[in-house]
C-alpha cells in the first residue's frame, strides 16, 4: 500500500519534472537545439507517428504518408503568400490551413481506397507507386507545382503579432500540437473504432463475420493518419520555409519508414524517438570520427539497431526494463532463501 | 513502460549536448564550409573541399597571426538541407564565416537565411542564381563569382556576327538554372535582332530526350542547348544519333571538362560548339597556367584541371583571406570593418581580376569558347573571346534590367 502510494508520487514527480523540461528547454538551450533539434524532431516524429498509427494498429505499413504531408504542404504553399514570385496570398491564412489539412486528410482517404484492399509488400509497393506519381507530378507540373524549384520563402502567419515562426513560439507551436496528436491517437485506440481497427488488424476475416465493415474502417485509419501526416507536413513548410519535389521524393518518403522503424513500428510513441535519434545523426554524423564517410555512420546505426532489435529503440527499453523488473523479483527470493 | 521515463533520458541528453557547445576560441578564426558531398552534385563537392584546401594551404593555415579552423558540412543540393547545415554550422559550431553553397537553390536559400544572422559573413560557393544578389540582397552575403545569366556574355554577339546564326532554338533543363542561362544568351542574340523561334523545357530527371528532339523545328539556325553535366552527355548522343544536323550552341554546363572527358562518339560531332563560361581550359594567361599546374600537383587523383567550382570556392576562399589580412583578422563590431574590405576588395584571380558592384556580386571576366581537339586527342574549351568586366546587368541600366524580371520560361522573349 505503502509502496502503491509513493509510486503515484513517484509517477506526479516525474511528469512534472518533464514537463518543467519540456517548458524551459528553449530557454537555455542555444536556438540551434531548439529549432534543428528539437522542433525539427517533432515535425518529423508527427508525420511518423501517422505511419506508426497506421501499423501498430491497423497493421498497413503505408510509403506513402510523406507523399501526404506532401500534399498539405504544397496545398498550403500554393494558397499562401510566398516569395518565388507568384502572387500573394490567395486567401487568407485560416482559410489556406484548413484547405491544407483537408487536402491532406483527403488525400489520406483516397491512398486508402486505393490500396486498402492489399497488404504487406503489395500494400508498400502500391503506396510507393503513389509516392512516386506524386513527386514527378510536382516535379514536371510548372504551372502548378513550379516543377523543380517548387516553393520558397513561404512565411509561417503571424499571430498575435509574432511569427509562428519565431524559434521559441515555433518550438512550443510544434511541442503542443504533437503532444496533442499523440494524445488524440492514444485516446483514439481506446474508443469502439479503434478496438474495431485492432481487431480487424488481428484478424479481418472475423470482424467481417461480425458485421463490421473491414475495408470502411481501413480507409478511415488512412484518413486519420492522412491528418496527422498533414499537420506534420504544415509544419515542416513552416520548418523549411518552402517545398520542393525533392521534399516528397523517395528518399524523403523512405526516411520516414527508417524513423519509424528505429523507433519501434509497433507503437506510436516510438515515432518521436526515432525522429529524434535521426535527426541527431544527420546533424552530428560528420562530427564523429570518419568526417569523410558519414552517411556510412548513419547507415550503420540503422542496421545495428534493427539488427539487434528489430522493434526499435522502444524494444531496447522495454527489454532492458523487464529484465531490470525481474532482478527486482528475484532478489527478495535469494535473500530469504 | 510510461513515456515520462523515455521522455525524461532524452531530456537529459539533450540538456547535455546542448550544454557542450564550446566557445570559440579568441586565437583562432572558425571558417566553415558547405558544399555537396552527397547526391548528384558530389564531384562537384569533392571540387569544392580541394579549392578551400588549397587556399588554406597557401597560407599555412593562418591569417594574420590567427590560426584558421576549417570546418566542412555535406548538402546534398536541396535547398533546405544547405540551410539546415549552414544554421549548423554557425549556430553550433560557431564559425566566423561561411563558404558555400554549391547550386542555385541552396543559394537562394541561404541568401535568405543569411539575414537572420547579420552578425556572420557568407561568401557564396558557386551557386549561380541571379536572383540571390540581383533581387532583395543580404547585406552579409558576397558573391565574387559571376552568375549563371553572366557566364553567357558575349555567347549571343558571337554567333550571331561570327557564325552568322539568325534563328536559334532553346532546348533546356526546366529550372530556375537553365531559365538564368537561357536569359543570359538572349539577351545579347534578341538584341542584335536574333530570333528564339521556340523553347522546349525538359524536367529534370529525364534520361530519354526523343520527345524533346522531335521537337525542335527544322528551320532555326541553331539550337541552344543547356543541361548538367551527365544529362548533357545524354543529350548529345541521343541528338547525333537521331541526325540532329542543326549545329548547337552550348550552355555553360555543355561544354565542362567532365562533358568533353567522357568516352563517346558524340565526341566527334561536338568539337566547334561555342559556349561561354566564368572560366576556360584554354586561358593562356601564366596566372591561369600556374593555377592548374598548382591544382595538378597538390591533387594527383582531382580532374584533369580545375573545374568552375573549384574555381568558385577557391576564389571564395581567397578573397575571404584577403580581407581578414587587411582587417588585421579583426571581426568585431559584427564584423563590420572585415565586410568593408571585403565590399573594398580588387581580387586579382587567374582569369582577371575580380571586384564587386553595390549589391556585393562580382565584376570579372567572361570567355567566349569552343570546343577543339588538342593533339593527343583530348577536347578542350579554346577561348575565342574574352569578355572584359561583365557585370550582373550584362551592360545595361540596372533599373531597366530588374524591370524585366527573374528570368522565367517565358521571359525573356523574342519569337
Amino acid at each position: 500500500m505503502l509502496l502503491q502510494v509513493s509510486a503515484g508520487w513517484g509517477r506526479i514527480a516525474r511528469w512534472t519534472l518533464m514537463a518543467a523540461a519540456i517548458i524551459s528547454y528553449p530557454h537555455f538551450a542555444p536556438q540551434f537545439w531548439v529549432v534543428n533539434i528539437g522542433a525539427y524532431a517533432i515535425v518529423l516524429g508527427i508525420i511518423t507517428l501517422s505511419l506508426t498509427f497506421l501499423a501498430a494498429y491497423g497493421g498497413m505499413v503505408s510509403l506513402a504518408q510523406m507523399t501526404v504531408a506532401g500534399v498539405a504542404g504544397y496545398t498550403l504553399a500554393i494558397l499562401s503568400s510566398h516569395a518565388a514570385n507568384v502572387g500573394s496570398a490567395i486567401l487568407p491564412w485560416p482559410w489556406a490551413l484548413a484547405i491544407a489539412l483537408g487536402s491532406g486528410t483527403l488525400a489520406g482517404i483516397l491512398i486508402g481506397l486505393v490500396s486498402v484492399r492489399t497488404k504487406g509488400i503489395s500494400l508498400l509497393m502500391i503506396t510507393l507507386a503513389i509516392g512516386m506519381i506524386f513527386f514527378y507530378l510536382t516535379q514536371q507540373n510548372t504551372t502548378l507545382f513550379h516543377g523543380f524549384d517548387g516553393f520558397r520563402g513561404v512565411k509561417a502567419p503571424i499571430v498575435f503579432g509574432m511569427s509562428l515562426r519565431e524559434p521559441i513560439v515555433f518550438y512550443y507551436l510544434c511541442m503542443g500540437v504533437g503532444i496533442a496528436l499523440y494524445a488524440a491517437v492514444s485516446y483514439m485506440v481506446r474508443t469502439p473504432f479503434g478496438i474495431a481497427l485492432q481487431g480487424i488488424r488481428d484478424n479481418p476475416r472475423r470482424l467481417a463475420a461480425l458485421g463490421y465493415w473491414v475495408e470502411l474502417h481501413q480507409v478511415a485509419a488512412f484518413g486519420v493518419a492522412g491528418f496527422v501526416a498533414a499537420v506534420g507536413g504544415v509544419l515542416s513548410l513552416w520548418y523549411h520555409g518552402g517545398i520542393s519535389p525533392g521534399s516528397v521524393g523517395i528518399t524523403a518518403m523512405v526516411n520516414i519508414l527508417i524513423v519509424a522503424v528505429i523507433g519501434g513500428l509497433g507503437q506510436p510513441r516510438g515515432a518521436l524517438i526515432g525522429a529524434l535519434l535521426f535527426v541527431l545523426i544527420q546533424n552530428f554524423a560528420i562530427d564523429l570520427f570518419i568526417r569523410e564517410r558519414f552517411n556510412t555512420v548513419i547507415g550503420l546505426t540503422f542496421l545495428v539497431i534493427v539488427l539487434f532489435s528489430p522493434d526499435g529503440l522502444i524494444g531496447i527499453w522495454e527489454r532492458l526494463r523487464r529484465n531490470r523488473k525481474r532482478g527486482l523479483r528475484s532478489a527478495p527470493n535469494g535473500a530469504t532463501n | 513502460m510510461d513515456v515520462s521515463k523515455i521522455t525524461r533520458i532524452l531530456v537529459v541528453a539533450l540538456l547535455a549536448c546542448g550544454l557542450a557547445v564550446s566557445a570559440a576560441a579568441q586565437t583562432s578564426v572558425r571558417i566553415g564550409g558547405v558544399m555537396t558531398l552527397e547526391g548528384p552534385f558530389t564531384v562537384l563537392g569533392q571540387e569544392a573541399v580541394r579549392a578551400m584546401e588549397m587556399a588554406f594551404e597557401e597560407v599555412n593555415y593562418s591569417v594574420a597571426g590567427k590560426r584558421i579552423e576549417w570546418i566542412k558540412e555535406s548538402s546534398d543540393g536541396r535547398p533546405d538541407v544547405a540551410v539546415g547545415k549552414a544554421r549548423k554550422l554557425i549556430e553550433q559550431d560557431k564559425v566566423d564565416i561561411l563558404i558555400g553553397p554549391m547550386s542555385g537553390g541552396e543559394g537562394l536559400a541561404i541568401k535568405e537565411y543569411a539575414k537572420s544572422v547579420p552578425g556572420k559573413t557568407i561568401l557564396n560557393g558557386f551557386s549561380a542564381a541571379q536572383e540571390t544578389t540581383l533581387v532583395n540582397p543580404a547585406p552579409n552575403f558576397f558573391r565574387f563569382g559571376t552568375d549563371g545569366a553572366q557566364w553567357q556574355a558575349g555567347l549571343g554577339s558571337y554567333v550571331y556576327d561570327v557564325k552568322g546564326y539568325r534563328t536559334a532554338a532553346v532546348v533546356a533543363g526546366d529550372y530556375s538554372f537553365g531559365y538564368t542561362q537561357v536569359l543570359g544568351f538572349m539577351t545579347e542574340f534578341c538584341a542584335k535582332g536574333g530570333k528564339v523561334k521556340e523553347k522546349i523545357w525538359v524536367p529534370m530527371g529525364t534520361k530519354d530526350f526523343s520527345s524533346a528532339i522531335a521537337r525542335i523545328p527544322d528551320k532555326v539556325d541553331a539550337v541552344y542547348v543547356m543541361f548538367g553535366g551527365a544529362d548533357s552527355v545524354n543529350f548529345l548522343t541521343q541528338y547525333f544519333q537521331a541526325g540532329g544536323k542543326i549545329p548547337i550552341i552550348g550552355g555553360s554546363n555543355v561544354t565542362e571538362q567532365t562533358v568533353l572527358s567522357t568516352k563517346g562518339p558524340f565526341q566527334r560531332h561536338i568539337i566547334g560548339i561555342p559556349s561561354a563560361h566564368m572560366v576556360a581550359d584554354g586561358i593562356e594567361d601564366p596566372a591561369y597556367l600556374e593555377y592548374v599546374a598548382k591544382y595538378k600537383k597538390r591533387f594527383p587523383d582531382g580532374l584533369a584541371a580545375p573545374s568552375a567550382p573549384f574555381y568558385g570556392y577557391y576564389v571564395a576562399t581567397k578573397a575571404a583571406l584577403t580581407a581578414l589580412a587587411q582587417v588585421g583578422g579583426d571581426l568585431g563590431g559584427n564584423q563590420g570593418k572585415f565586410r568593408e574590405a571585403l565590399a573594398k576588395l580588387k581580387l586579382d584571380t587567374p582569369t582577371g581580376p575580380v571586384i564587386l558592384d553595390e549589391n556585393r556580386q562580382a565584376i570579372a571576366n567572361i570567355f567566349v569558347t569552343e570546343v577543339a581537339q588538342r593533339p593527343d586527342g583530348t577536347l578542350y574549351t579554346k577561348v575565342v573571346k574574352v569578355m572584359r568586366n561583365v557585370n550582373q546587368t550584362l551592360g545595361q541600366p540596372r533599373d531597366a534590367f530588374v524591370a524585366r524580371g527573374v528570368p522565367s520560361r517565358d521571359n525573356p522573349s523574342c519569337p
